[in-house]
């Protein structure tokens, strides 16, 4: 097995190749705007070290905070027609009604409501008013929007309205991208509709990125399929990312966990990720990013998602340094830093000048960074880790110092010795932990079906057993799968004891 | 008279802290309190009132929403609605109240009377007849010191409007009303029986509303100071840690109207190896530690998310997460042979008889 695993961040995209379960090679190139430069001259470079010399890729993963970076950042949003179906219920709360008002205003295009929905038993909860559906479609064409979140009352149940309120939007709307709640999740009419809102507000980036991340494995003549890693660790296709980006929100993160982890060799430890801009702090629990327990709040807005529980300060290799009186972050130059650096002939000073200052890293022109006194610099550095340190302690979950693995570019922050760490751990490539992590993206089995007569027992069996089957058919090790997932929701208005049992389980590639 | 105002920030600790409360049924208060969070910014506000200022005979009504928890969370109540069965009593009895009270304080009936005292610019009684949650009508001290059980009135927003007017007891009240919330999709908004302000004084559980602000206050603060908030919680109320560890099965169905089903737990730190099982209709209702029960009602079953320390519902609670489960002290009227009638295990069709945990 061999793969290529890309970390497109901020800052540096990475690239490195995992072969029979080693790294055999690992390079950075800065990010570029329009991304697939960045990812061309990452895979030059690592074509340069001679590591893949014509052989045969068996995929490329590429891992992106792309998607959460437009949501936190308020960039590149589309906006969005919400189309709600379940009036004359659930009025009083709206579409976008929980959400920050700063980005309501940025991806609100419009909000309809009309007749429609299930109840929990199946039943319609009132028929669908398909005049209203085409008349909001109508108004969407008329606002110029192109981007629609459709969500109903107990779709997840019964995805009848959304499909049908799809079509008809899409015969007055041709050009859409039409996302429908059900597809995205469970029970939980607020959580469920703001996910498919933040994927609607993403249509535009998500086809724009993934064509770049196209191009650019294209261009670079390697002949691999291309996958996109996902929250849970797992990787989904190009074109299957491209419709459910929200899926690949926090990727970057799990990616970067698992990468630690790989790395290291350690399944339970603090891991702190230092990149360009922001610094992330989680845990790992048996080889895998501990949880996020309840509701996850992406840029503000509540969701069901699952995805890890991290802490992101603005700390980073890039980070604005005020000397007086002292600030470091969160401001950052981002990709900029090889151009704004004082060390590379720019203005900013930034805490990559500092360290190389201190000949803690080898990298610019220490000369321009000569008149940075040695206690300053030491100043700087404290104040980093000091803002390191608090993270750690907030995301502890146990009194006792505990390990710590320092990975991403900009580990040279985090000095040896921290309160509360019982040691701190760089690993060799541990500045690419991110693109390892998507290298080694598990793959993953889902059923999600409705089983009649049987108990339940014997259903859950069953759907586990299918997930199983079809994880492994998909490259896993059956003795490394683990469900994440497993919900069942018995059809009352079916016959025969139906009921509907979706299971998802995860495992890692086969010969990895 | 002694009325507190609420500010918007007090309903935020309400919303945590009836979630608590509410041992796992109820609803979750979010979805009230984005309405109250709507209503506020309209300009609207609630002022609380002691049950002790209730002139005898004032008319108060129990606002609040019957159903299952899982289709509230798709079929959002709205303060309309809520008004239009409050209303509706009204007509019914050809009186109009002078205050609103919860239904029950734990889950989202502790905040949802606010929604129709905003708009009907009525104070709220800082009582309820539960001082948590119950999944049916006769679990309520209302019931247990025997006042009218009806009439009900239950209000569904596509304009269906129902009265329960007559029956013998609050048992009979509950199965009629279930039937037709059943019919209008197991959720609706009601209006429970009038109580005049003497009925109140002498039957209401008291300062429940502020009891649950004060434990919302301590959730939220410890989750600002990055503190334990279990542990928080359980410093100032006077209740005992019952388990820790992570989901690994839940079992649900909507039937007859309830959220009914059995939660399985794998022990996690200090509980590892060992097992809960917790029945719930609704809330949570019997807790097992490795097949023996440990906890049942009357006392509140609590089950906490380990992180937040804010509560779990039975609606909600997935495969995976991480919870705590702590036991608080039910209201000293459940406790009585009459009370545990109405709310002991056997209430519920368990052959178990009531064992406290607070008595060991």
């Amino acid at each position: 097995m061999r793969r290529i695993g890309i970390d497109v961040g901020g800052t540096n995209t990475d690239a490195v190749l995992i072969e029979e379960g080693k790294v055999a090679g690992a390079v950075k190139a800065p990010t570029s705007e329009d991304v697939t430069t960045g990812i061309l001259d990452s895979l030059k470079a690592l074509g340069a070290t001679g590591v893949l010399k014509a052989k045969k890729i068996d995929g490329v993963m590429i891992g992106t905070t792309h998607f959460i970076n437009a949501v936190v950042q308020r960039r590149h949003l589309t906006k969005v027609a919400a189309l709600r179906l379940g009036m004359p219920a659930s009025a009083s709360l709206p579409p976008f009604c929980d959400w920050p008002e700063d980005l309501a205003e940025l991806v609100r295009g419009g909000v309809w409501m009309v007749e429609g929905g299930h109840e929990y038993d199946g039943r319609p909860f009132m028929p669908l008013d398909e005049a209203a559906v085409t008349r909001a479609a109508r108004e969407m064409k008329a606002a110029g929007l192109k981007s629609v979140g459709i969500s109903s009352i107990f779709s997840p149940l019964d995805p009848g309205h959304e499909r049908r309120a799809a079509e008809l939007l899409a015969k007055e709307l041709p050009d859409a991208a039409i996302t429908c709640s059900s597809d995205l999740g469970r029970i939980g009419l607020l959580e469920r509709e703001n996910a498919g809102l933040l994927n609607a507000a993403l249509a535009d980036l998500a086809r724009d990125t993934i064509a770049a991340f196209e191009n650019a494995i294209q261009e670079s003549g390697i002949a691999a399929p291309l996958f996109i890693t996902q929250n849970d660790g797992t990787v989904a296709e190009a074109h299957q990312a491209r419709r459910l980006p929200v899926y690949s929100f926090a990727s970057g993160a799990t990616n970067s966990m698992r990468g630690a982890a790989y790395l290291s060799g350690l399944s339970d430890a603090m891991v702190i990720d230092v990149g360009g801009t922001t610094t992330d702090v989680g845990q790992l629990k048996h080889g895998f990013p501990r949880e996020a327990n309840s509701v996850v709040k992406v840029g503000g807005v509540r969701t069901l998602f699952r995805m890890p529980d991290l802490l992101s300060i603005g700390l980073g290799g890039g980070s604005h340094v005020v000397l007086d009186p002292l600030k470091v972050g969160p401001v950052s130059v981002g990709y900029r830093l090889l151009k704004d650096g004082i060390a590379f002939g720019g203005k900013q000073l930034t805490t990559t000048d500092v360290a190389i200052a201190l000949g803690l890293l080898i990298l610019g022109d220490k000369k321009k960074v000569a008149q940075l006194d040695a206690a300053t610099c030491r100043k700087v550095l404290a104040e980093s880790a000091r803002l390191a340190e608090e993270a750690i302690d907030r995301m502890k979950t146990e009194a006792g110092d505990v390990p710590l693995i320092a990975v991403g570019g900009g580990a040279f922050l985090i000095p040896d010795k921290l309160p509360g760490v019982s040691q701190v751990i760089h690993v060799e490539h541990g500045d690419c932990a991110n693109a390892v992590g998507a290298a080694i993206a598990q793959v993953s089995g889902e059923c999600d079906q409705i089983f009649k007569d049987l108990s339940r027992t014997e259903a859950l069996s069953a759907a586990q057993g299918i997930a199983n089957d079809r994880a492994v058919a998909a490259g896993a090790a059956r003795g490394s799968l683990a469900t994440i997932e497993s919900e069942d929701m018995p059809l009352a208005y079916l016959p025969g004891n139906s009921v509907r049992v979706r299971v998802r389980v995860v495992g890692d590639v086969a010969g990895s | 008279m002694n009325r507190r105002e609420l500010s918007i920030d007090d309903i935020e600790s309400l919303a945590v802290g009836a979630w608590v409360l509410g041992t796992g049924g109820g609803g979750n208060p979010y979805l009230p309190l984005l309405n109250m969070r709507a209503l506020y910014r309209e300009g609207h506000c609630v002022q609380l009132m002691q049950a002790a200022d209730l002139a005898d005979d004032d008319l108060v009504a129990g606002a609040g929403g019957m159903g299952a928890p899982l289709v509230g969370i798709e079929r959002m109540g709205d303060p309309y609605t809520l008004t239009r069965a409050v209303r509706a009593m009204e007509t019914h009895i050809k009186r109009r109240f002078t205050a609103l009270m919860s239904v029950e304080i734990g889950g989202g009936n502790g905040v949802r009377p606010l929604m129709a005292a905003a708009l009907m610019n009525l104070p709220v009684v800082d009582s309820d007849p539960m001082g948590r949650a119950y999944p049916e009508g006769q679990m309520t001290s209302t019931a247990i010191g025997g006042l009218a059980p009806c009439p009900i009135s239950l209000v569904d927003v596509r304009g269906l409007e129902s009265i329960v007017h007559s029956t013998p007891n609050a048992k009979w009240t509950e199965r009629v009303a279930r039937k037709i919330c059943i019919e209008y999709g197991s959720t609706a908004s009601m209006c429970t029986p009038p109580r005049t302000g003497a009925e109140i004084k002498k039957w209401g559980i008291h300062g429940t509303t502020t009891k649950a602000i004060r434990i919302g206050e301590t959730v939220r603060r410890a989750q600002r100071l990055h503190e334990d908030a279990v542990a928080a919680i359980l410093a100032v109320e006077p209740g005992v840690l019952l388990f820790k560890g992570k989901v690994i099965d839940v079992a649900r169905r909507v039937t007859e109207g309830y959220l009914r089903g059995v939660l399985g737990i794998d022990g996690l730190d200090e509980f590892r190896g060992v097992v809960m099982r917790i029945d719930f209709q609704n809330e949570w209702i019997v807790a097992y530690r490795d097949g023996e029960p440990l906890a049942m009602t009357p006392d509140l079953i609590c089950v906490l998310d380990s992180v937040s320390g804010e509560a779990v519902g039975s609606e909600t609670i997935r495969y995976g997460q991480r919870v705590t489960v702590i036991a608080l002290p039910p209201p000293e009227i459940f406790l009585t042979p009459k009370g545990l009638e109405h709310v002991g295990p056997r209430a519920f069709g368990y052959d178990l008889d009531y064992r406290s945990v607070f008595s060991s």
